[in-house]
C-alpha cells in the first residue's frame, strides 16, 4: 500500500514536471511553427536557435509584479489561474501516456491512476477547467473580462456536448471507459485503428478538442482584436502564466486523447516501438493544432454555437445511432 | 455644377463594383447550399496547404523574409540622403570643399556652421566645420549646391544619437586619408547626372 501512494506521487510529480516543461517547450514551439508558416525566424537571440527564449520568458513571468486590480473580488482573481493549471494536470492523471516499461527490475505503467472511467475523468477534469476563464473573467472588474467569460459560457455550452457524443460511439465499439482497453482493442496494427470505424466521430472530436483547449477556429475567449485578452485581460506575471501552462497542458491531453482513442496509442507501428509511436502521434496533433492556428480564421460566438447544436451535435447523435445499429 | 455635388460627402460608394462577392442565400434552402459547397470544396485543406506550403520554402528553399537587422543590411538606394560624407580629391588627397560657404548659406535648418581662413599658400582651408545632426533635416541642399561634389550624403542611416544636439565634426565626416582608395565618385544625391556633358549649353564662342 505504501508502495503504491509513494509510487503514484513519484508518477505524479515526474507527469507535473516534465508536462508543465513540455507547455513551456510547447509555446517556443508555437512561435516558432507560426514564425515559419509566416516567413519568419521566430526566437532566434536567447541560446541556440532561441531555446533558451523559454527560460527568459519564465524569469520575466516570475520576477513580474503581482497585480490585483482594485476593484476585483480578491480571493477569486487570486484562485481562478490555480483552477486552469491544476483542473489541466488532474485530467492527465488517468491517461496512460506511454507503454509499460521496466525500470531497475521494477515494472512501471505510466499512468497516474488506471481508472475504470478514465475517459470520462479526463474530458469531465478539462471542462471543469473552463471554470477557471469563467470565474477569473467575472472576478476582475473589467468589460472585457466579463465578455470573456460571458464566451467562456458560450464556448463551453457548445462543445461539451459535441464531446461527449463524439466520443461514445467509440465507447460503444470499445465496450469501456477505460483508456488502456482503448488502447489495447487497437492492438492489431494500423488497420485496427479506430480511425478506419469512426472517421466521423474523429473529426467530431478534433473539432471539439480545438474548442475545448480553445485553440484558433475557437479561440474566442481572449481574442485579441476583439476583446483585448477576454479573461486573461488584468492578468499579468505568473497567474496569466498558469493560464498559458493550462492550455498547452489541455492541448497535449487532447493530442494524447486523440492518439489515444482514434489512432492506435500506443501499439508499436511496425518496427516503430510504441513509445515513440504515441510521441509521435502527439506530436503530430500538436502540430495541427499549431498549424491550424497559422492557417484558419476564427470564429463568432454565435458561429460557433451554430456549428456546434445545429450541425455537429446532430451529426454525432447520427453516427451514435449507426453505430448503435451496426452493433446490433 | 449644382451644389449637392458638392455637399455629397458620401464619396466611395458611387463608383465602387464589389468583385468576387457571390449573392447572400435568402432561403434557408440557399444557406444550406452554401455550407454543404463550402464544406466539401475542401477550401480549408487549401488554406492548410498554403500555409504548409510556406513554411517549406520558407525553411528549405531560403525564402525567409528576415533580415536580421544589425547584423544584415538591405542594400540602399544611392539617392538615399543619410549622413553627410566629406570627399577628398583622388589625385592629391586634399579635401575637395573649397570653403565657399554656399551649404553654410543654402541649409534651410541652419545646421552648418564652417569657418575659413588663408593658409600659408595664400589658399583657403577650412578651420571649422560642424553639422548638427539635431537640427539636420537631410534635404540634400547641401549636396545639391556644392559646386565640387565635396559634401555628398552618405549610406550612414543609423541616426540615433544620445542628445538632441549632435554636431559632427569635418575630420569625422572626411574620408580617412588611408581609405581613399575605397572612396567612390558619389552617384546619388547632388552628384552629376551620367548625361550631364548633353544637358550643358556650350558658351557661344561669339559672346
Amino acid at each position: 500500500m505504501d508502495a503504491l501512494i509513494i509510487e503514484t506521487v513519484v508518477k505524479a510529480i515526474v507527469v507535473l514536471l516534465v508536462i508543465s516543461a513540455l507547455a513551456g517547450f510547447g509555446t517556443y514551439l508555437e512561435r516558432k511553427v507560426l514564425a515559419f508558416m509566416q516567413r519568419r525566424l521566430g526566437p532566434m537571440h536567447v541560446g541556440p536557435f532561441g531555446l533558451l527564449q523559454i527560460l527568459a520568458d519564465g524569469i520575466k513571468l516570475f520576477t513580474k509584479e503581482d497585480i490585483v486590480p482594485q476593484h476585483a473580488n480578491r480571493l477569486i482573481f487570486m484562485v481562478a489561474p490555480a483552477i486552469t493549471a491544476a483542473t489541466a494536470f488532474i485530467a492527465l492523471a488517468a491517461v496512460p501516456l506511454f507503454p509499460e516499461f521496466t525500470l531497475f527490475g521494477y515494472t512501471i505503467r505510466p499512468i497516474v491512476a488506471d481508472l475504470n472511467v478514465g475517459i470520462l475523468f479526463v474530458l469531465g477534469a478539462m471542462a471543469s477547467g473552463l471554470y477557471g476563464p469563467l470565474l477569473a473573467g467575472m472576478a476582475q472588474a473589467n468589460k472585457w473580462g466579463i465578455i470573456g467569460s460571458a464566451r467562456t459560457a458560450i464556448l463551453f455550452l457548445s462543445y461539451e456536448v459535441v464531446t461527449g457524443l463524439s466520443i461514445l460511439a467509440p465507447i460503444m465499439i470499445v465496450g469501456s471507459l477505460s483508456l488502456i482497453d482503448f488502447n489495447n482493442a487497437q492492438a492489431g496494427g494500423v488497420s485496427d485503428w479506430m480511425v478506419w470505424q469512426q472517421p466521423v466521430a474523429f473529426v467530431l472530436f478534433l473539432i471539439a478538442g480545438f474548442a475545448e483547449t480553445n485553440r484558433t477556429p475557437f479561440d474566442l475567449l481572449e481574442h485579441e482584436a476583439e476583446v483585448i485578452s477576454g479573461y486573461a485581460t488584468e492578468y499579468s506575471g505568473m497567474r496569466w502564466g498558469m493560464f498559458f501552462i493550462g492550455e498547452y497542458a489541455n492541448m497535449i491531453t487532447v493530442a494524447f486523447l486523440a492518439s489515444l482513442v482514434f489512432f492506435g496509442g500506443f501499439n508499436p507501428i511496425g518496427f516503430i516501438p510504441g513509445f515513440l509511436a504515441i510521441i509521435l502521434k502527439v506530436s503530430f496533433f500538436f502540430f495541427l493544432m499549431l498549424w491550424v492556428r497559422a492557417s484558419w480564421p476564427h470564429v463568432r460566438p454565435d458561429q460557433l454555437m451554430w456549428l456546434c447544436w445545429k450541425v455537429l451535435m446532430p451529426i454525432a447523435i447520427l453516427n451514435i445511432l449507426i453505430t448503435g445499429i451496426v452493433l446490433l | 455644377m449644382s451644389l449637392e455635388k458638392f455637399k455629397d460627402r458620401n464619396i466611395g460608394n458611387q463608383n465602387y463594383t464589389l468583385i468576387g462577392h457571390e449573392a447572400f442565400p435568402q432561403t434557408s434552402g440557399e444557406k444550406f447550399e452554401r455550407v454543404m459547397k463550402r464544406m466539401l470544396k475542401g477550401e480549408l485543406f487549401v488554406g492548410l496547404w498554403v500555409t504548409l506550403r510556406t513554411m517549406f520554402q520558407a525553411l528549405f528553399k531560403g525564402e525567409m523574409h528576415t533580415t536580421k537587422y544589425p547584423f544584415e543590411k538591405l542594400p540602399i538606394s544611392p539617392r538615399y540622403r543619410a549622413i553627410h560624407e566629406m570627399l577628398r580629391l583622388l589625385e592629391s588627397g586634399h579635401y575637395r570643399c573649397i570653403g565657399c560657404g554656399l551649404c553654410e548659406q543654402i541649409c534651410i535648418s541652419d545646421c552648418i556652421r564652417m569657418d575659413t581662413r588663408y593658409d600659408e599658400n595664400q589658399r583657403k582651408e577650412v578651420s571649422e566645420y560642424t553639422i548638427n545632426f539635431g537640427r539636420c533635416i537631410f534635404c540634400g541642399y547641401c549636396a545639391e549646391v556644392c559646386p565640387e561634389l565635396a559634401i555628398v550624403h552618405g549610406p550612414r542611416y543609423e541616426t540615433s544619437s544620445e542628445q538632441r544636439a549632435s554636431f559632427s565634426l569635418f575630420e569625422d565626416m572626411l574620408t580617412p586619408i588611408d581609405a581613399l582608395k575605397q572612396q567612390k565618385e558619389y552617384p546619388g544625391f547632388g552628384a552629376i547626372s551620367p548625361n550631364a556633358d548633353e544637358n550643358i549649353k556650350k558658351t557661344p564662342l561669339a559672346y
